[in-house]
């Protein structure tokens, strides 16, 4: 059994950033492994500690600098990985649609039996690459997963998804499938020293467009980004300055005026 | 013609606020568009949403009588053959749980491109949609120069429409038959019961990720002990196992209304803010002057909790 991991390098925006043009300042962003991800990384890591002949591969659409992410989902467990880029996919800004050929072409090459993917990346908050891969690689498919169990054959995965006001629906999904991951599913381990150092040998393939029989026009997105900026407040709150002991005093004020607090 | 068709959600019988939200939306694109507005409902007691569904500004009421709650084969095959009957220029869903779990299907078995979870939409010479990026810091402006396009639409960001009207129901029929589906859905479940209700707590004292580590929580504890409040939290703190899941807030968690809500390291990410907006009193302890919680707070502290909370706790010792 193959299982594919989906992997972004999700980018954070400092505490105090500026906006330069349709995006925040390159300056002003950190990278890191989406948390979603880190999730889906540690349940494909559990299935492959549980059953026998199971390879775990990482899949990244990104640029050279994720190699730093994806070699902490190597030093995680993950056996190699695949790092997709090159000039036309550097200069497309990527849609759901062009992801999913991108990925598409990926599972056309690999054949996993399963794919795990995060709910949605924490930069742009899409969450939705995972079931359009999905419905295009004719695929089963659960979104925002928070429980998962499998059948000793692998034949049917049990999850739990998360709904709203702490229901959960119980659906049993056929395998090959892919899986939309929740946080809260398990409890991603942190990667080993010696983890770290076994990463730096692990393979990461890389892949532009040609290697996938693709084209230009596989990245190709009619949908456009044309503005950045920051909300308007929709409240103006009154802020609480000076010292530490200052802002808690005219705080404590503020609760024994409303009475949730006596004293 | 350039017509919008909108989707309902409803849940074990209950139509779901965004189906009410998704309307709005839906009316006011149509009249940027100069077309109908259809809206759909699927599965469960179709004729009973249907009359629910009636609404001001809404031409047609699609039912398709199949199933009985949500399953995201016959939502995604009935949404896309419902699309390829009426031709609309515009699709909307609803960016709720099931949402994510059909909508981008429909969008890719359509070729659609897809804008999801839109805070706002408006039609000139071509789409245009509002989003938020980096954890709701800024918003986006994203223009489709496609046509039609699928949008999935964020929950609490339009007004519900209430007003009833006439409104024409057209059954529309549509095979499925769930044991053929690869995903089945065999029940539901209740979870994060527990011995306190936050629900209940007139004043709670909600702690983040800016917490760091399970023993700073002390700090938390102190503070509620000497408040007399009701301790709750954003998700990383159950999803660690610091506390258990009957003191989450939010979309997923649970929904609180009490006098004052106390938000400490907490961010203010919008499935946090859907569970507790209803706070009559909202104030926030964050280091970060642009963290999202502080849009809503009714007071607001930007610094450090570590000297914070042992500060605000000494007041009331
Ligand atoms: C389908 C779905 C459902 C979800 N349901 C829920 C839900 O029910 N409830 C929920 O909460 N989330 C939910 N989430 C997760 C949500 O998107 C956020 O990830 C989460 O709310 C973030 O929690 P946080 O604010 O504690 O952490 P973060 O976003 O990491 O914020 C931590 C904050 O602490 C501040 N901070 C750091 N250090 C300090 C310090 N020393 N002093 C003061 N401040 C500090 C930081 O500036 C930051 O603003 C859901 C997500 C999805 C996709």
């Amino acid at each position: 059994m193959k299982i594919l991991v989906t992997v972004k390098e999700v980018a954070e925006a400092a505490d105090d950033f500026e906006i330069d043009g349709t995006d925040i300042g390159e300056q002003y962003l950190e990278y890191d492994l989406n948390e979603w991800d880190d999730y889906a990384v540690e349940a494909a890591v559990q299935l492959s500690e549980a059953y026998d002949d199971v390879e775990t591969v990482s899949v990244t659409i990104g640029p050279e600098r994720s190699e730093e992410t994806i070699r902490m989902a190597l030093a995680k467990g993950v056996d190699r990985a695949i790092r997709v880029w090159d000039d036309d996919v550097a200069a497309a800004d990527l849609d759901v649609a062009a992801k999913t050929r991108l990925l598409s072409a990926v599972v056309a090459e690999e054949e996993p039996d399963l794919v795990l993917s995060g709910v949605q990346a924490a930069d742009d908050g899409f969450g939705a690459t995972g079931v359009s891969l999905a419905d295009e690689i004719g695929f089963d498919w659960a979104a925002v997963v928070n429980h998962l169990d499998t059948d000793d054959d692998l034949s049917t995965a049990h999850v739990h998804r998360e709904l709203e006001g702490g229901i959960e629906e119980l659906t049993d999904v056929d395998l090959p499938a892919v899986l939309t991951i929740q946080t809260g599913l398990n409890e991603p381990r942190y990667a080993s020293l010696r983890g770290i150092r076994q990463a730096q040998s692990k393979e990461i393939a890389e892949f532009g467009l040609g290697d996938l029989g693709l084209d230009a026009d596989a990245v190709a997105s009619p949908i456009e980004r044309t503005a950045m900026y920051e909300p308007e407040t929709e409240s103006d709150a009154t802020y609480f300055d000076g010292s530490a002991d200052e802002q808690a005093a005219q705080l404590a004020d503020v609760l024994r005026t409303k009475g949730v607090v006596s004293e | 013609m350039s017509d919008v068709l909108a989707v309902a959600d409803h849940r074990r019988g209950e139509l779901r606020d965004v189906s009410f939200e998704i309307v709005r939306a839906g009316r006011e694109l149509a009249a940027d568009l100069g077309g109908d507005l259809h809206v759909a409902v699927i599965a469960g007691d179709v004729d009973g949403f249907a009359d629910r569904l009636s609404l001001e500004g809404v031409d047609t009421v699609h039912t398709v009588d199949a199933g009985e709650e949500f399953n995201h084969d016959l939502y995604a095959g009935a949404t896309a053959a419902l699309f390829e009957e009426l031709a609309p220029t515009a699709l909307l869903m609803p960016n709720s749980v099931n949402g994510l779990d059909y909508a981008p299907a429909v969008a890719n078995r359509l070729d659609l491109p897809l804008v999801a979870d839109a805070v706002g939409l408006s039609y000139d010479d071509g789409l245009e949609a509002t989003r938020e990026m980096y954890g709701s810091k800024v918003a986006t402006t994203v223009e489709v120069s496609e046509e039609p396009v699928a949008v999935t639409v964020r929950g609490g960001e339009w007004p519900a429409v209430e007003d009833a009207a006439d409104v024409a129901v057209e059954p529309f029929d549509y095979e499925f038959d769930e044991a053929t589906s690869g995903a089945r859905v065999q029940g539901f479940e209740e979870v994060g019961a527990g011995d306190v209700d936050i629900a209940d707590a007139e004043f709670l004292v909600s702690v983040g990720r800016g917490i760091e580590e399970e023993e700073n929580l002390e700090l938390i504890e102190e503070l509620v002990e000497a408040t007399g409040a009701t301790l709750s939290s954003s998700r990383p703190i159950v999803d660690n196992g610091w506390l258990p899941k009957n003191r989450q807030v939010g979309q997923s968690g649970k929904q609180v209304t009490p006098d004052v809500y106390l938000a400490i390291g907490i961010s203010g990410a919008v499935q946090h803010v859907a569970g507790m907006k209803g706070a009559e009193t909202i104030i926030a302890i964050n280091t970060d002057p642009n963290a999202p919680i502080f849009d809503i707070a009714d007071y607001g502290i930007v610094g450090d909790l570590f000297d914070v909370v042992p500060a605000l706790t000494e007041q009331f010792e």
